[in-house]
Formats: C-alpha cells, sequence, structure tokens
C-alpha cells in the first residue's frame, strides 16, 4: 500500500460521520432499525430485513444489533435526545407505556401507515397482540414485530418416572400440586417446579387469566393515575402457593427474569414456566420427551380461564427534525412488509414467536405445522381463545420494568422466609405505587 | 541568577494551561454540573417535560428505607473489600519479598487477575460459587451447608466481596511488593542484630516504611469498591436476593439506565460526589497525619 492510498483511505474514513444518516444509497432510501434480539433470533431478524431489501429497489433498512432490550430502549431515547435517532427502535413489551407518553417523539403507527396510503385492519392481527400496543380508541400505536406468551413446559420422561400420565396433563395449579408432590416423593426429578420471569408468569399472566387486574384504571389503559390492586385475592392465594410449595421443595426459584429456565433444557426440572419463544432452545438441548401445553389457572376461581397476555416487543417509529416523507414511507413499507401472510408465517415457523396475523396462523394450520409440531401453538391458542377484557388485553404501566423488579424483589424476600405473603404483597404495592407516581408526575403536561 | 521563572507576559501561563483545563472542565466538570442540575429536576425519559422540583429527589431518596439499606450494603461492601484486598495483597507481598527460588514466577502470576475484565471475574466466581453449577458451591451443599446465594442475602454479600476482592490483590500486592522492596535492608539488618524477632520487626519498622504505601492504596481501593464493582455486581447477583448487594453506584445505574428515571439518578451521583469528597478530606486530614514519608 503506498502512501496515496493510505491518503485516500484516511480521508474516506473522515468523511464518514458527516455523511447524513439517511443518504439514497444506489438510490435507494437508507432506514435505521435498531433491534435487541441476539443469537439466533437475532440472525432471523437480519435475515427478515434482507428479505425486505431484496424484495423491492426503493428502499434498503439497515438492521444493527444494539444490545439487550433495556439497552436498545436507553440507547434510542439518547438517540432521540441527540437529535439522531434511528428510524425503527424494537422497544421490549414493559416499555410500551414510556414509548406512549413520549408523544412528539413517536410517530403512531396507524398515522404513519395512513400517510403512505397503506390501509392495515388492526383486524387482521391476534387479539391479544393487537391490544397491547393499541390506544384507547383501537389504533395500532406502534407495530406488533415479535410477540410470544408464557407456556408450561413439562418433562414427559420425568411424568412416566413419577407414573404420572404423559397424556392427560395438570391443568390447573391444584394438580401441578399433586403432581409435583408426586415427583418429589418418587424423585423423578432434581426439583419438580421452576420458573423463568417471575413477574410475568406468576403474577401478569395469573391476572390476566382470572380477569383480575394487575392494577387499576384497566391496568394503566384509561390513564396514568392507576394504582397497584396486589391487594386482590388472586394475588395471595397465588403468593401463598408459591411459598408454600417453596418451603415444601416442590418449587424451586431459579433466579430473576429468565435464569430460572436452565433447570428445565437441562433434565432438571419437571415443570417449568417461560415464554413459547424459549421453544428453539429446548428443541436444541433438552434430551428428554417434553411438551408445551397452556398455563394453568386456579380450578376454585374460574373454570374458563381468559386469555394470556403477550411478551416479545413490537417495533416503534422515532421521529426526526430532517427526517423525510419518503424515509417513513420506507418504514412504513417494511411494516406492510413483515405483516404480509408470507412473510408472518415464515417468521412465526423460524422464531418460535406467535404469528402477528390470524392469517398466517390460519395457513400453518392449513399446512400442518401443528401436526408437525405438537405444542407450537399452546402459546397462540392461549391468546385467543377469549376476546379480552381490559383486565387481560395487556399493561400499560409506567416505570413497568422496574415495576417488574419490585415485585422480583418482594418474591425473594418471601423466598428466604423473611416476610409472610401479607407484607410482601403489601410492600409490592406500596413501592409499585411510588414509580407509578412518580412516572404520572414526570409525564403530565 | 535567578532562579525563579519570571512570565513578562501575564497570557502566556493561561494559555499553557488552557489544554489541561479544557480538559478537565469538558470531561469533569460540566458532567457533574449536569449531573447537580439534573438532581433538582424531575423528567420524563425523552426529555419533553421538565419541572424544577428544588430538594425534592433528594428528600424522595432519603425518605426511603430501602436507600438505607443500599447505603449500609456499601458502607460493609466498601470495609469488607478493602480490609480482604489489602491484607491479603500485603500478606503475599510480605512472602513474595523473600528469598525464595522461582519468586519471579508468583510474582507475575500474582499480577495476572488484574487483568481479568470485572465481567469475566464474575462468571469465574459464578462458576465456583454458583449452587448448582458451581464447583465450591456444590461441594458445600454437599456437605450439609444451605447454600444458595440466589436467595441467601449474607452469601450473595460474601460472594460479591469475595469476587470484587480477588480482583483488586493483584494491583495492591504490586504496590506492597514495590513498596517493601524500597525499605533499605540496613534498617532491617540492624533491627535484626538488635534481636529483634521478624514480627517485631514487621510490626515496628516494615508497617511503619510502608505506611505512604498503604495510604495511597486506602484511598484506591475506597474508591475501587465504591465505583468500579458495578460489572461484578451486574453479573453475580444483580443486587439481589431482595436489595442484598445493591450499592450506591449500582442502584443509580439501575434507577438512571434501567428505570429512566434521571432526575433522581443524578441525585444519587451526587450524593456519592458528595461521600467520595468527604472521605477523602477525612483520608488526607486525619489519616495522613499518621504517615511516615
Amino acid at each position: 500500500m503506498n502512501r496515496r492510498d493510505i491518503l485516500l483511505g484516511t480521508s474516506g474514513l473522515l468523511a464518514a460521520p458527516f455523511i447524513a444518516p439517511s443518504v439514497r444509497a444506489q438510490g435507494r432510501t437508507e432506514i435505521q432499525f435498531w433491534y435487541g434480539l441476539g443469537g439466533a433470533l437475532g440472525e432471523r431478524v437480519a435475515e427478515q430485513v434482507t428479505r425486505f431489501n431484496e424484495s423491492q429497489s426503493r428502499f434498503r433498512v439497515n438492521a444493527t444489533f444494539r444490545g439487550s432490550y433495556v439497552e436498545v430502549m436507553t440507547g434510542a431515547i439518547a438517540a432521540w435526545r441527540a437529535g439522531t435517532p434511528p428510524h425503527i427502535a424494537q422497544v421490549f413489551e414493559v416499555g410500551t407505556a414510556t414509548m406512549m407518553a413520549a408523544g412528539p417523539a413517536i410517530r403512531p403507527t396507524h398515522e404513519l401507515l395512513g400517510e403512505a396510503g397503506i390501509t392495515l385492519d388492526p383486524k387482521r392481527y391476534l387479539a391479544g397482540v393487537r391490544g397491547y400496543y393499541s390506544d384507547t380508541q383501537g389504533r395500532m400505536v406502534s407495530m406488533p414485530h415479535n410477540s410470544s406468551s408464557a407456556v408450561m413446559w413439562v418433562n414427559l420422561d420425568a411424568f412416566e418416572k413419577a407414573g404420572l400420565s404423559t397424556t392427560d396433563l395438570p391443568k390447573t395449579w391444584a394438580e401441578i400440586r399433586a403432581a409435583a408432590q408426586k415427583i418429589k416423593a418418587t424423585n423423578a426429578a432434581e426439583m419438580p417446579i421452576s420458573t423463568a420471569w417471575p413477574t410475568w408468569v406468576m403474577f401478569e399472566q395469573m391476572s390476566s387469566l382470572h380477569d383480575v387486574g394487575l392494577a387499576t384504571k384497566a391496568n394503566g389503559f384509561e390513564g396514568l393515575d392507576a394504582e397497584m390492586n396486589l391487594g386482590a385475592p388472586i394475588f395471595t392465594k397465588q403468593t401463598n402457593m408459591l411459598l408454600e410449595m417453596q418451603r415444601e421443595g416442590l418449587f424451586v426459584y431459579g433466579g430473576r427474569d429468565g435464569d430460572g429456565f436452565a433447570s428445565f433444557p437441562a433434565g432438571k426440572a419437571a415443570m417449568s414456566f417461560n415464554s413459547s419463544a424459549g421453544r428453539a432452545q429446548v428443541q436444541r438441548e433438552a434430551k428428554f420427551r417434553w411438551a408445551s401445553v397452556v398455563l394453568p389457572y386456579h380450578g376454585d376461581v374460574t373454570q374458563s380461564p381468559r386469555n394470556g397476555v403477550i411478551g416479545g416487543a413490537s417495533l416503534w417509529t422515532l421521529t426526526a427534525r430532517n427526517r423525510t416523507a419518503e424515509e417513513y414511507r420506507g418504514v412504513a413499507e417494511f411494516y406492510r412488509f413483515i405483516s404480509e401472510v408470507e412473510q408472518d408465517k415464515w417468521w412465526h415457523h423460524v422464531t418460535g414467536y406467535v404469528p402477528l396475523t390470524l392469517a398466517a396462523y390460519e395457513a400453518s394450520r392449513a399446512e400442518g405445522f401443528y401436526a408437525q409440531n405438537p405444542g407450537a401453538d399452546a402459546a397462540i391458542i392461549q391468546l385467543s381463545r377469549a376476546e379480552p377484557t381490559p383486565n387481560s388485553q395487556g399493561f400499560r404501566l409506567g416505570g413497568f420494568v422496574e415495576i417488574r423488579n419490585i415485585i422480583q424483589e418482594e418474591l425473594e424476600r418471601g423466598f428466604q422466609g423473611q416476610q409472610n405473603t401479607e407484607t410482601l404483597l403489601g410492600n409490592a404495592n406500596r413501592r409499585a405505587n411510588v414509580v407509578l407516581r412518580n412516572f404520572e408526575r414526570a409525564n403530565r403536561r | 541568577m535567578q532562579r525563579k521563572a519570571i512570565f513578562n507576559n501575564k497570557l502566556l501561563p493561561y494559555l499553557l494551561l488552557a489544554p489541561q483545563l479544557a480538559i478537565t472542565f469538558a470531561f469533569f466538570f460540566w458532567p457533574a454540573g449536569e449531573a447537580v442540575w439534573y438532581s433538582f429536576i424531575r423528567q420524563d425519559a425523552f426529555g419533553i417535560s421538565t419541572q424544577f422540583v428544588w430538594f425534592e429527589n433528594f428528600t424522595d431518596l432519603f425518605a426511603d428505607p430501602l436507600y438505607h439499606q443500599v447505603i449500609l450494603n456499601t458502607v460493609i461492601f466498601s470495609v469488607a473489600v478493602t480490609v480482604l484486598a489489602m491484607g491479603f495483597a500485603l500478606g503475599l507481598a510480605v512472602l513474595a519479598d523473600r528469598h525464595i527460588r522461582g519468586k519471579d514466577g508468583y510474582r507475575t502470576l500474582l499480577i495476572w487477575p488484574y487483568a481479568v475484565a470485572p465481567a469475566v471475574a464474575a462468571i469465574l466466581y459464578i462458576f465456583l460459587f454458583h449452587p448448582d453449577i458451581g464447583l465450591i458451591g456444590r461441594a458445600l451443599k454437599a456437605a450439609g451447608v444451605a447454600w444458595n446465594y440466589t436467595l441467601n442475602g449474607n452469601q450473595a454479600m460474601l460472594v460479591v466481596v469475595l469476587a470484587a476482592a480477588w480482583k483488586q490483590v493483584s494491583y495492591n500486592f504490586l504496590f506492597f511488593l514495590a513498596g517493601l522492596q524500597s525499605i533499605p535492608r540496613s534498617v532491617l539488618e540492624a533491627a535484626a542484630i538488635d534481636g529483634a524477632s521478624p514480627l517485631h520487626r514487621f510490626r515496628t519498622v516494615i508497617f511503619p516504611l510502608l505506611s505512604p504505601t498503604t495510604f495511597f492504596l486506602l484511598v484506591i481501593n475506597i474508591t475501587y469498591a465504591f465505583f468500579d464493582t458495578f460489572g461484578i455486581i451486574d453479573a453475580l447477583t444483580k443486587g439481589g436476593p431482595g436489595n442484598a448487594t445493591q450499592t450506591l453506584i449500582y442502584r443509580a445505574y439501575i434507577d438512571g439506565r434501567v428505570n429512566l428515571d434521571i432526575g433522581s439518578s443524578s441525585a444519587q451521583s451526587v450524593v456519592l460526589m458528595i461521600a467520595v469528597m468527604a472521605l477523602t478530606l477525612v483520608q488526607f486530614r486525619f489519616i495522613e497525619r499518621k504517615v511516615h514519608y
């Protein structure tokens, strides 16, 4: 390499930062997309974007992995404050309230599509998915992208060893407890029950299934002045049961967030709870027969549990001062593309997330996908088996990340034997209300 | 000949100082000033609406009983890490200072942990102490100890203290060893001829002569425990179980970055800033007097 090349190279490097972020490369409008899925799922996102880029020649989406969901969200917010946000940011479901309160920073999906002249009927989307990301008038504010629901995972080998039926799996918590006692008595597995995402599974999903709000004001959908509702009998029942099962050695607490699930694919836990998107991991690692089924309910509270709530993330369109109509158009086209039945079906099959649209679900069923992959539809059934009520459509609570952690912390104190159910729920309720009030004050306009 | 340098030009000294001052301003005073400003306001995550709330972020903070626990955690954690890291390092340095075969090898090996990133150190400790996958953790459980740091707060504190101290031992060792080597042999020989036992020599000769090193390391270690242990706590316990291993810096991170509460996070940074300033002042005012240079 001679000096001239080096000089040319350096000048290129120097010039690079000064090129506007959305130049037309080869005549294409560039769309920046930040996502927070790593590993195999991250590769699927990159593939999804490639499929879009190859499907047309007017826009190019540049997808960048920006770390965890938390990092993507804080990074996108910081970038917006600095005036250089990406066009699209993937934000996890607990960040929904914060994003929705961000007024001028976001371009609601229904507006975006309207301006681009694209009509996407909200009714095309699964009810549980649509509801979570819609405003009170039923208009979609963010674009559903990757949604899952919590399901129960069962180690069928352990069930057989304990002399339990491997076809008639437990449906209620009472049946689960009985099965766990049998597993413990016969020593069929190291631990009868474990769980990932303690707050999401044990509180949020149970709130939805039993049609009892986690908070007032329809879980925050109807206003920032919502208050926590952890004093409701269902949460006392649920917490009592968990603490008792832990004391009896039936339930083993495995840590916060996703940590508690590692025991299932390793063959240590006979039953576990996790996102339906954990399917790929189980398929790859589990060296035993397993099944994924819908979540259990309290049979003495209801006989017909309602829909579960989703987890996962949606896509938010961020505004910027110099953003052109063409760029917004590109974002809208990308949203339209990923909602196409073919694309949605592909996404559902390769990731384990639920399909966004009913049509993709129907198409998958017609193709026999669920006959070949039993249990892959457990989450979809759970999400769509009932029309969502105000208590089961999702959560719109400010500072929800913090509230989830507060419930986890207080649960840990309970598992340590430091506090009983009443104090545990009382403390969690009080601390979470402080978070809600702070969010309300900070976002009052 | 005049030895004092005289600048006739009044501007020149400022000009020469300017680069240094500019860096200090841009990287220290400006961010610190921003933190102070943000600690007086309440703002949504996007910074769209801002209210000036005077000291409300601070009063909210100190009214929170959990913050009191976090302060207590930080004190326990910092004292334990400092004492352990410095104690071990001093012991190792004294041993490595003796004439033994292959001492260069020992010394090199003892310095290695310093090159380990905090998150990696934490992973190492997970593989050692985790109740299900850890080597020591499983051995403890097999021996009948109810070992589970994911649910036992004291055990969790013990593990993060051990990991944090282990990482700092190398640094301390290096300085203690250099300190020991700079002590004139003649002084020690004289003491030995006068009949002082090795322990007596250490207490009355070596330790006082090491005091500048010890004092320097005390300041460094406390600052380390306060600010640089974030990665270890995040990877090992995430501040849990409950809030048992949450320290001031970890909570400031969680509130600012995860919970997006910039006002409270900034107030916590200001508290931290004042605490460290006070601590350093105390150290230089009172402890330094006992230091022999």
